[in-house]
């Protein structure tokens, strides 16, 4: 395995049914957190160390006078080159050979959390308040070692989330943005050559939300 | 569904209305998502711009109850613009049929209508008739009083310009929807629908339905791979306790429901069996006598005797016109007329429309038990808001039922299909599986009667061997009742006429094989073959797929005789071959000469809607077996409000009057009329259109959900969805707190501001409508909010009794420092 794994969010399928959201917590064991409406179906509004995956909804009015509604399945994008390691040189974050997979060990609670944070592009990392450990999406890397899809992946229900080899999944990925483009000119792929976790999208990415397709 | 899950991606145009699929059906999207990746159009019509609409092709919004206009303009488009399947509307649906001299509509009302009773007299619906009984048709289409030449007539005042005065849909919008859906009239092309509460949630919720079936026919999409009218069932195994019989008019396998004026078993079952003159139609219900009386033989075994006309006087019987329906029964609970109620794996209190008088109703009982896997706001409505326990009489009982994972048994989807599941683990504490309550309250109560009591047959006499050698409930042994038994040996026809011989106690292998003398046994004859010679069928899980259209026969087992997509018989031409060769259902093969001697031919695919060969060869049959005629209604004059689909306002609507008629709302809808039955239309207090739905990540009225802490994180409190327009009329910002109220109640509610909703322009009129979920109640969680059901009206569709949740008036205001 020398090009690792990737995942394939195609939002073009996605509906918000938010099964990736709260597979994520049952797998990984994380609290439902105290949310109040704050006026969205968005909820919580933002990632914590006790939540890895959130869906962003984006909505407003658009050119045929319809609204348009956009679902974007937030998590960590496994950079290929993470910017969030730059500050980790003690061995704190661990970038898996074989997977690819972007790990933040016990250890990150020795890091700066805010160089951490703004190292990374698409402002991924948080903090635990209490231990000061960083936490984030693992890509379900006690998964993918043991022959298991990522939670996320396998909760999908319409199929806008593929797991799999790097190249099949960029193969994958290409073949989709072409179909879409003859119908949404704006469709693409975000930074595919920079993630792993590349998100398709067929409107501008900042629609979806600011940080899609990064700082 | 006709259809089921998977077929849906063999449409080629999918319309979603009256349902939010993609929110509340979420898994129903995998299959819609691969017929949008072979190139179908999906369609949304919603009053708000849901989850569904932001995957659509085509987004129209339409103002709550108003889905028969938008759906009768969609008739006349198909109809002005021939966009109708010829063929197949001569050959296989009603369209050809002759009304009789008394059938009439003016201005709203059909004939036959007496004001007094506010009730039609169907006989001046009916068919002319030949002297030899059959109805008379003209196969040109042309003669003034066929059923096709009546559909014209009738919708001809459904033009864009008018459903769009009435439904608030852009008159461009309508007609994009009409074209793309009505492309599908074609041979090689299937649309389908995808519907649920939306339209069923209505004072017109069959009639709504009924408009679609009418397209579906027009379009020849009924029985074709793609097609269909497919029912979203709200709840996991919805579809398998209708069929078992929950509901009050009907016994297992939808037999009707006996009334006081069929006094033996022979009037009842003259009455339950129609009868056709045409050696062409199957009439299939001409079967119902052996369903029924094989039902009897379950029930009450060695005891049923042809003496003793199966025990059928051992069934209670409902009077004549009496209506035992969901909100009679909470009217009757209200007027202290019922003492005791078990509610079983539900929770009226929040799900029950005007809930406040549910709440209320439940304070006059002497006693109650709430059988469920967590308390609820019904098991604890005695401390919920407004009550005072010390002056509540009811006796609350709460027994703790195991879940769907912690017993085994089966459960049927929308598709119709069975699917046995295992039990994964045990259930906790001192819960029991609902099966095992069953057993011991039984045993109780037959103890009771054998020491005394009246009438006490039915109960002393009734067959009960459920339970395995340690006393429990024995799904299998219920499930082979289900499917029933041979009661004596027997020998008997197949379908190809050989001889076929039964022993006592064998399972019957189909219904084909139910017997009206008593020698067969069937709990639901709809599901016999469920459980056979071969095995539990509800448990197969093989995989092939030998049409390559996603049936998967041996996946489950689906009713009746394991049909994936029923009427399929009008999916081929008069020759048996597929109007469309590549999509074929099912298909003809002739049979092969050996020794000079023609063979019989036979149907490949599907099951076919019955054994008979196509209507061109000697004793083929009509395709729609269950309807006496054999032919799909287009023309219904069944039902309670009218032979065609009529638009008529909610009871509680925004504008002064019907555009279409002076009939302002359903003629034939009942009104409760008592203190706690109000109902106010065209009220300046209370001016917006309000509508419920749910959301996906609470079930029903949330009682399994609101205890999960993840999902009520992600939607935690009562929210009530508007324009901008509406919220900057009402000062109101995103995220505030507001009070929505009806003249039944009031709910506190975050204001979600939204562009997805917009105001309705109706004629002169702007229509603000606004949207709420029914998934919370006071108990849990902490500030989640109350039932939306506190507004709701209890006015049902005059053939369901369905309340109408999904139109009815309400104001929304700020509260004053509301966060």
């Amino acid at each position: 395995m020398s090009e690792g794994y990737s995942i394939l969010v195609d939002t073009s399928k996605c509906t918000a049914c938010r099964g990736c959201q709260i597979s994520c917590k049952q797998w990984n064991g994380l609290p439902g957190t105290h949310t109040k409406n704050e006026g969205t179906h968005e909820n919580p509004l933002d990632l914590s160390a006790d939540t890895w995956k959130i869906v962003r909804f984006s909505e407003g009015p658009s050119k045929d006078g319809n609204p348009f509604w956009h679902f974007f399945s937030e998590q960590c994008r496994h950079c290929l080159s993470p910017g969030c390691m730059a500050e980790a040189e003690n061995g704190e974050i661990i970038q898996d050979e074989n997977t690819g997979a972007v790990i933040y060990t016990p250890k990150t609670k020795d890091l700066n959390y805010k160089a951490t944070r703004d190292g990374c592009p698409y402002d991924i990392p948080r903090q635990d308040p209490k231990t000061k450990q960083l936490f984030k999406c693992t890509m379900c890397f006690d998964r993918i070692t043991n022959n298991m899809i990522p939670a996320c992946v396998k909760s999908c229900p319409t199929g806008a989330m593929v797991f799999g080899e790097r190249p099949k999944v960029l193969e994958m990925a290409k073949a989709r943005v072409e179909e879409l483009s003859r119908k949404f000119p704006k469709a693409k792929a975000i930074n595919p050559e920079d993630v792993r976790v590349i998100y398709i999208v067929n409107d501008d990415p900042q629609k979806y939300w600011k940080l899609a397709a990064g700082k | 569904m006709t259809n089921h899950w998977i077929d849906l991606k063999n449409s080629d145009c999918i319309l979603v209305m009256g349902s939010n699929a993609a929110a509340n059906h979420p898994i129903s999207m995998k299959w819609v998502q691969k017929a949008k990746d072979k190139g179908a159009t999906l369609i949304s019509v919603d009053p708000r711009f849901t989850q569904t609409s932001a995957k659509a092709d085509i987004y129209a919004p339409l103002r709550s109850g108003t889905d028969i206009p938008f759906l009768g303009g969609m008739i006349k488009y198909i109809l002005d613009n021939t966009k109708y399947f010829k063929e197949y509307i001569v050959d296989y649906t009603n369209a050809s049929f002759i009304v009789g001299p008394k059938y009439d509509f003016k201005d709203g009302l059909f004939s036959g209508y007496d004001p007094k009773t506010r009730t039609y007299d169907k006989s001046f619906w009916a068919f002319e008739k030949d002297p030899d009984g059959k109805v008379k048709r003209d196969n040109t289409l042309q003669d003034p009083r066929c059923v096709f030449q009546l559909l014209k007539e009738h919708y001809s005042r459904y033009t864009p310009e008018t459903v769009s005065s009435i439904s608030g849909t852009p008159v461009e919008d309508l007609l994009k929807v009409y074209e793309a859906y009505a492309s599908t009239g074609s041979r090689e092309k299937a649309g389908a629908v995808m519907y649920a509460m939306g339209w069923t949630q209505h004072t017109v919720g069959v009639q709504n339905i009924r408009s679609m079936c009418i397209i579906q026919l027009l379009l020849g999409n009924m029985g074709i791979p793609g097609g269909g009218v497919n029912a979203l069932r709200g709840e996991s195994n919805v579809q398998g306790s209708t069929d078992a019989g929950l509901l009050f008019h009907i016994l297992p396998g939808y037999l009707a429901y006996p009334r006081a004026n069929l006094a033996n078993l022979e009037t009842y079952l003259k009455a339950i069996t129609p009868t056709t003159k045409d050696p062409m139609s199957a009439n299939w219900p001409q079967n119902l006598p052996k369903y029924f009386v094989s039902l009897m033989k379950s029930f009450w075994g060695d005891k049923a005797t042809k003496e003793n006309q199966f025990g059928y006087e051992w069934l209670p019987k409902l009077d004549v016109g009496q209506n035992c329906s969901w909100l009679n029964l909470f009217n009757a609970m209200y007027d202290g007329k019922i003492k005791g109620f078990f509610a079983w794996g539900q929770n009226p209190a929040c799900s029950g429309a005007n809930a406040n008088k549910v709440r209320q109703g439940l304070t006059k009982l002497d006693w109650m038990v709430n059988l469920n896997i967590f308390d609820n706001e019904t098991g604890s409505f005695w401390k919920g808001p407004g009550m005072d326990p010390k002056n509540i009489k009811t006796e609350v009982f709460m027994l703790p039922v195991a879940a769907s994972v912690e017993k085994e048994g089966s459960i049927t989807n929308s598709g119709r299909w069975a699917q046995w599941r295992y039990k994964a683990v045990d259930p906790p504490g001192m819960a029991k599986p609902d099966g095992d309550i069953m057993v011991e309250l039984f045993d109780k109560i037959r103890g009771l009667y054998k020491k005394g009591g009246k009438f006490p047959e039915p109960i002393l006499n009734l067959k009960w061997d459920y339970v395995n050698q340690n006393g429990q409930f024995d799904s299998h042994k219920v499930a082979k009742e289900v499917n029933g038994y041979f009661l004596k040996d027997i020998t008997l026809k197949d379908p190809t006429g050989k001889d076929v011989s039964f022993k006592k106690g064998d399972l019957v292998p189909a219904f084909g094989f139910l017997q009206a003398d008593g020698t067969t046994s069937s709990g639901d004859w709809i599901y016999c073959q469920s459980y056979n010679a071969q095995g539990n069928n509800m448990a197969l899980r093989k995989k092939d797929d030998p049409t390559n259209l996603g049936l998967y026969p041996q996946w489950s087992w689906a009713w009746p005789v394991n049909r994936r997509i029923i009427y399929n018989r009008a999916a081929v031409d008069l020759n048996g071959q597929p109007w469309n060769p590549k999509k074929p259902v099912i298909k003809w093969v002739q049979g092969q000469e050996v020794d000079g001697k023609k063979q019989p031919g036979k149907w490949v695919g599907d099951i076919p809607d019955g054994p008979w060969p196509p209507m061109s060869e000697a004793g083929g049959k009509y395709p729609f077996i269950m309807k006496p005629d054999g032919l799909g209604a287009i023309f219904g004059p069944g039902l309670a409000d009218g032979p065609f689909p009529e638009h008529y306002e909610p009871l509680e609507c925004p504008v002064p009057k019907n555009t279409l008629s002076s009939q302002f709302v359903n003629p034939t809808i009942t009104i409760f009329s008592g203190s706690m039955d109000k109902h106010l239309t065209c009220d300046p207090r209370f001016p917006f259109v309000g509508t419920t739905y749910r959301v996906t990540e609470h079930w029903q009225t949330g009682i399994m959900t609101r205890w999960q802490p993840w999902l009520v994180e992600a939607e935690p409190q009562m929210f009530v969805e508007m324009s901008n327009e509406l919220a900057k009329l009402r000062g109101i910002k995103n995220g505030e707190k507001v009070k929505v109220s009806s003249v039944r109640g009031e709910v506190g509610a975050v204001a979600i501001v939204t562009t997805r909703f917009k105001p309705f322009k109706i004629g002169d009129l702007t229509v603000h409508q606004v949207g709420m979920p029914w998934c919370f109640g006071w108990m849990v969680p902490k500030d989640g909010g109350e039932s939306a059901n506190l507004l709701t009206p209890n006015v049902g569709d005059p053939n369901t009794t369905i309340p109408e949740s999904k139109a009815f008036m309400v104001n929304v205001t700020r509260i004053e420092g509301g966060k």
